[in-house]
């Protein structure tokens, strides 16, 4: 099992959603988080007073997937929550080395 | 606690008053002041007028409490929104007591400066008194809806620093010693109308005077911890807009209510002032477009707001074209105040108090001497060969900023002695809501 981590556009949390229960994933995590990467952050401007936002608004998708699934589901989350502009975010792999589903007691990949 | 002590005394001093004023001697003073004249009540003057009262009160809560609670950070919105509702409940106990009387009657050998007291708790005002064609009572609340406006508007330019006990005791001081004298200088008979200056609404009664009087308390109390380099963006900016536009209908009251009456001049009066309003919002909008490549929603809003106060003392006296002039003047002319001004000289005006009010009524009452009609109101101005009312008009502005900006900084004197004005900066850091009032937004 490994846990698939992705940081994305807000606008495009649907898309990736989408895409992922097309691949039988039953289940994620989303958070909204702030960050930044290379896009930096922005600028506003009120009557004249300018304020540089360093932090950006961003999705964070959390989904535990099968080892066998892991390729198709980064591949699915890059072509869903791709803009082709700075900004589109990242994707982390890491390894998961127990899960329990609390109600039924069941284990690891019977568990996801 | 000390400022409790403050208000208990204070309350005694009133009930000792209120008993003096059984006292034989002032009442047969005010029957001397009270002259009847004795023209017929209008209905349809008196219901506009209650409208208009409505309306202008309107403008402060919920109006100008969510202009600049929308623009302070959310760790001061509730604060924000107390003190525009705190200044309509004192000033209305103030200008009951003593204000109206002082603004309003005659003031004997010192009437070129301040009124009389022979309407002092509303002594002698009846049902059936008339001021004009309506009841004095509705006179006495539509000016007391403007007596309230006045003294809120200055706390865009403390916001986010002042302590409320201190703006309570200075808001009291302010409406007494600032705002009935020079109401009476205009409206109430005294010297400026004498000399013919031209204020409709109150360019220089209201917003060269609240403006000003800002200007001293930014100056006086300083600049917020983290200014200039902190984010200080506003919380809502729909909070803003909402406040924006119920003045905006509200300034219907505020100046086609100021003719006194439903009649042709007041629909002039509002015709100008829409017109006014519009284009310095378009105004300040291109501006900002031109200089920081975008049309923000404050900048539009602010520009309305600034085109509302220029027209305030031009309404009954210019027409149609002359209010395009006025607006797109503010319009420009106030932004630059708010932006490019504010940086150079450095003040920290938070929301613009001086930038809007104090520059916008000074364009707006220089200009009522620029584009007054004959036709409208039997004086002509600049352009229509009466330069001297530009000068008049000069006097007024001149004679309003003094004296504002003199009392203003002794009240601040004395409150600062009384309670100290300003937050510790542990308070303004952390917030005023949950430090003086308890509360949150969540």
């Amino acid at each position: 099992m490994k846990l698939v981590m992705a940081i994305i556009k807000p606008f495009k949390l649907d898309e990736v959603r989408q895409a992922l229960t097309e691949l039988g994933l039953q289940g994620m995590t989303v958070t909204e988080v702030k960050g930044y990467g290379r896009q930096k952050g922005h600028t506003e401007i009120y009557r004249g007073a300018e304020y540089a936002l360093n932090f950006l608004p961003k999705i964070k998708i959390e989904v535990v997937v099968p080892a066998k699934l892991v390729d198709k589901a980064v591949d699915a989350i890059v072509a869903a929550a791709k803009t082709g502009q700075i900004g589109d975010g990242k994707i982390f792999v890491v390894p998961v080395e127990q899960t329990v589903r609390i109600r039924t007691g069941e284990t690891n990949e019977s568990a996801l | 606690m000390k400022f409790a002590k403050y208000v208990f005394g204070a309350v005694v001093a009133l009930a000792a008053l209120a008993l003096a004023h059984i006292d034989p001697a002032l009442a047969q003073e005010a029957e001397a002041a009270a002259t009847p004249a004795a023209p017929t009540l209008s209905a349809g003057d008196t219901a506009w007028m209650l409208t208009s009262t409505a309306l202008v009160l309107m403008m402060t809560i919920p109006g100008l409490a969510l202009f600049y609670g929308g623009m302070v950070r959310k760790k001061n919105v509730l604060a924000t929104v107390m003190q525009s509702f705190a200044i309509t409940c004192i000033v209305t106990v103030v200008w009951m007591v003593i204000a109206y009387s002082l603004a309003f009657t005659d003031g004997g050998s010192m009437n070129a400066y301040i009124g009389g007291m022979s309407r002092f708790l509303l002594k002698d005002m009846e049902v059936g008194t008339l001021k004009g064609t309506i009841p004095e009572s509705v006179f006495m609340c539509f000016q007391m809806t403007f007596a309230i406006i006045t003294p809120a508007l200055i706390c865009g330019a403390f916001a986010d620093r002042m302590k409320f006990s201190a703006l309570v005791i200075f808001m009291v001081l302010w409406q007494i010693i600032v705002y009935a004298p020079i109401a009476h200088w205009v409206w109430g008979g005294g010297f400026l109308a004498g000399l013919g200056v031209l204020d409709f609404a109150g360019g220089t009664v209201v917003h060269i005077n609240a403006g000003v009087a800002g200007l001293v308390c930014a100056l006086y109390l300083g600049k917020r911890v983290g200014y200039g380099s902190e984010n200080m963006s506003p919380y809502n900016l729909v909070y803003a807009v909402i406040g924006a536009s119920l003045l905006w209908v509200g300034w219907f009251g505020f100046n086609a209510g100021s003719e006194l009456a439903a009649d042709g001049r007041a629909g002039y009066a509002m015709t100008v002032t829409q017109i006014a309003t519009a284009a310095a919002a378009l105004a300040w909008m291109f501006s900002e477009w031109l200089v920081h490549k975008k049309p923000s929603v404050l900048g539009i809003i602010s520009g309305a707001v600034a085109g509302l106060v220029a027209i305030t003392p031009a309404s009954g006296y210019v027409g149609p074209v002359g209010s395009l002039w006025i607006g797109a003047a503010a319009g420009v002319g106030c932004f630059f105040a708010a932006t490019t001004l504010k940086k150079a000289i450095g003040y920290d005006d938070s929301l613009d108090a001086f930038g809007v009010h104090a520059i916008g009524g000074i364009i707006g009452a220089l200009l009522t001497g620029v584009f007054a009609l004959k036709a409208v109101c039997g004086t002509s101005g600049l352009l229509e060969g009466n330069p001297g009312q530009v000068l008049i008009q000069l006097e007024g502005i001149t004679a309003t900023i003094v004296w504002t900006a003199v009392a203003t900084f002794v009240i601040l004197i004395i409150t600062n002695i009384l309670t100290g004005v300003r937050v510790s900066q542990a308070v303004e850091i952390e917030g005023l809501d949950i430090n003086l009032h308890g509360e949150v937004v969540q």
